[in-house]
């Protein structure tokens, strides 16, 4: 009697294990809290508990962003058309099931940019012609020409990137110039860095960082 | 060919050859008697502060933000800026600047000498499928102010660098519409959409449709293939001009515009006779696509 008890408690045990395990059945917002329990640690931990991001050490936010943009990012650390350690194998981590899920989940998150406003902000800087008109001298198009014209992003494959980190976007336009990013659709990122110094690098993350992103609809 | 046709033919290219050496060597005199530099239009932050300024500033916002500030002389959903990039000073995008010291000029498309503000009038009836502002309107007068700004300083009557949109040689195939199409999917569909519909953000577009019917109208430049293939060249995809080959450039700009869109203004009743009297040019008005009768509305 003893042991049809304990060998049913552990037949039942098992195939609660098989439904925990069953992934599929993972929500987004679980995903974010909790992690997938397979080796993908709670996405919260490292970008925030509303997905807004730690602006200070890099980390995007990326509550508010297109859920195509988002699973295309994902999908890119896996392929190694994005390389960086820390994202590469969390998201080998996930099935394409849970990177819907988690990207559904972010997108409809209310973007919370929080734009750093203490500086660089200004107009008629360096930072606000590149971001809003341009260097044409060149060829290069305003960065709002294609992320918006407060830079909130054109759905679905223009991210927003106003009030992100600064170091963050500042790491990206690097990793594009050496070649670490590589996903960009028709190369038109690539082409965009080919255009600006370091210099201009500093002056233009730094102000798309310092403005608001009005979300648009 | 007998040998007298090969006799004709020849001696026709050598007289055109010659004819074009001497207007080669004509040009050179030219622009070494006026020295043609690349011209700079002066920066936004140098438009004066008073009731010229004022003027000049209308103008830029008419170009950039055509359906705010003129809207009712637009009948589609494009902006003036969507094909001179720049708010009309990029060079090989049709800039203002250029235009400006070329005109008064002959126009082949109304048989008339047109001075700028008719110009302007051409581009607001078929580019921006609307009507054209009366020559005294503000509109207008804020349009030539704007131009009349831009071209400060430019030498007068002269063809400056950077005019129109570069000509593209011949391509070395016959445009085509299925390799257009790959082309359209590879380099474009991300803003234009893959019905050219183009792309929206709240009121307006933020990527101009390029067909359908809040697009340019049959009667535009650039619904003529070489013009569109010489625009996208240059310009397109956007950020990345120069990057298509030419072949590429003609074989996208042929399955653009083998598309329909809003009616030429001057239509006759009937599409052939519409074809007939002006679209004896590089165009796929009046032809077959499929099944659908191009200028013909589905
Ligand atoms: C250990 C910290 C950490 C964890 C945990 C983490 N991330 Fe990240 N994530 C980062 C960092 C750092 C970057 C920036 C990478 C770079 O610089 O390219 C990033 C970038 C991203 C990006 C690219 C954003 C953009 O704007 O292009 C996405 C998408 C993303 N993470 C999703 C997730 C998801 C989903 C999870 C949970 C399954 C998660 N991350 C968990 C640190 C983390
Ligand atoms: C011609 C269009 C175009 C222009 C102009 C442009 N971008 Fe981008 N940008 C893109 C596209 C497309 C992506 C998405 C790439 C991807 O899918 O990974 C992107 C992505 C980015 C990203 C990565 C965002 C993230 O969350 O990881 C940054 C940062 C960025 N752009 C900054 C800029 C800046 C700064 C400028 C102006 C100097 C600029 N862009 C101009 C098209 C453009
Ligand atoms: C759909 C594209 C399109 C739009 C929109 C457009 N144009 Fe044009 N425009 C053209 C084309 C094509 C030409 C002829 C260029 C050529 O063949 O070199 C042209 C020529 C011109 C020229 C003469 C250029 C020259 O060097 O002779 C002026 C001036 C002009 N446009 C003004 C305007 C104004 C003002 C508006 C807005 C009211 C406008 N355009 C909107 C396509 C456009
Ligand atoms: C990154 C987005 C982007 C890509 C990719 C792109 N375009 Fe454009 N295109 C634009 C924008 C934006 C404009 C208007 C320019 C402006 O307003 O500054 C434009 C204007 C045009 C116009 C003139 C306006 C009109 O409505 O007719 C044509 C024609 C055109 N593009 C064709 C193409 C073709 C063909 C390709 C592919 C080879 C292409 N574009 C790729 C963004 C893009």
């Amino acid at each position: 009697m003893k042991i049809t008890v304990v060998l049913v408690m552990m037949l039942s045990m098992q195939v609660f294990a098989i439904s925990v395990h069953a992934a599929a059945t993972l929500t987004g917002d679980a995903i974010a809290r909790q992690g997938n329990g397979n080796g993908a640690p709670p996405c919260m931990s490292c970008h925030g508990d509303k997905g807004q991001g730690v602006p200070a050490v890099g980390r995007p936010y990326l509550a508010g962003q297109s859920k195509t943009y988002l699973v295309k990012q994902l999908t890119d650390f896996l392929n190694k058309r994005r390389s960086n350690s820390v994202m590469q194998p969390i998201a080998s981590a996930l099935t394409a099931q849970e990177i819907n899920a988690v990207a559904t989940y972010y997108s409809r998150l209310p973007l919370r940019a929080a734009p750093n406003k203490q500086k660089n902000g200004a107009q008629g800087t360096i930072g606000e012609s590149l971001a809003s008109k341009g260097k044409w001298s060149v060829g290069m198009p305003a960065c709002f020409k294609c992320h918006g014209d407060k830079g909130q992003g054109i759905a679905p494959n223009f991210p927003a990137i106003s009030g992100q980190s600064s170091k963050y976007l500042k790491a990206q336009l690097e990793h594009w110039q050496k070649g670490e990013r590589s996903n960009d659709p028709v190369g038109l990122m690539q082409a965009v860095v080919e255009h600006l110094n370091d210099a201009e690098i500093a002056a233009v993350t730094k102000y798309i960082s310092a403005q608001s992103p009005a979300k648009a609809k | 060919m007998n040998m007298k046709q090969i006799l004709i033919c020849t001696s026709i290219i050598m007289y055109g050859q010659a004819a074009l050496a001497q207007k080669a060597e004509h040009a050179q005199a030219v622009t070494e008697a006026i020295k043609i530099k690349p011209y700079l239009p002066p920066t936004e932050d140098t438009i004066p502060d008073n009731e010229f300024g004022a003027m000049v500033r209308f103008g830029r916002d008419i170009f950039i933000d055509t359906q705010a500030h003129a809207g009712k002389y637009v009948g589609n959903g494009l902006n003036c800026v969507n094909c001179h990039l720049d708010a009309g000073r990029l060079a090989n995008s049709a800039p203002l600047w250029a235009a400006w010291v070329k005109y008064p000029a002959y126009r082949g498309k109304n048989k008339m000498v047109n001075i700028m503000q008719e110009r302007f009038q051409g581009c607001f009836k078929y580019s921006m499928n609307g009507k054209a502002p009366a020559t005294d309107s503000k509109e207008l007068k804020a349009l030539t102010s704007y131009a009349f700004w831009l071209a400060q300083g430019a030498p007068t009557g002269v063809d400056l660098p950077g005019r129109g949109y570069p000509g593209l040689a011949k391509p070395e195939k016959k445009p085509d519409f299925k390799r257009g199409k790959q082309v359209f999917a590879e380099n474009c569909v991300l803003c234009h959409g893959d019905k050219g519909e183009g792309t929206r953000q709240n009121a307006g577009y933020v990527f101009p449709p390029l067909w359908g019917k809040d697009s340019f109208n049959w009667g535009a430049g650039m619904h003529r293939i070489n013009t569109a293939a010489a625009f996208i060249r240059a310009n397109m995809p956007l950020g990345k001009g120069g990057s298509l080959s030419n072949q590429q450039a003609w074989d996208v700009a042929y399955y653009v515009n083998s598309h329909e869109r809003p009616q030429d203004p001057r239509f006759k009743g009937d599409v052939a006779a519409t074809k007939a009297a002006y679209h004896q040019h590089q165009c796929r008005y009046g032809d077959k696509s499929g099944n659908h009768l191009l200028g013909k509305k589905p």
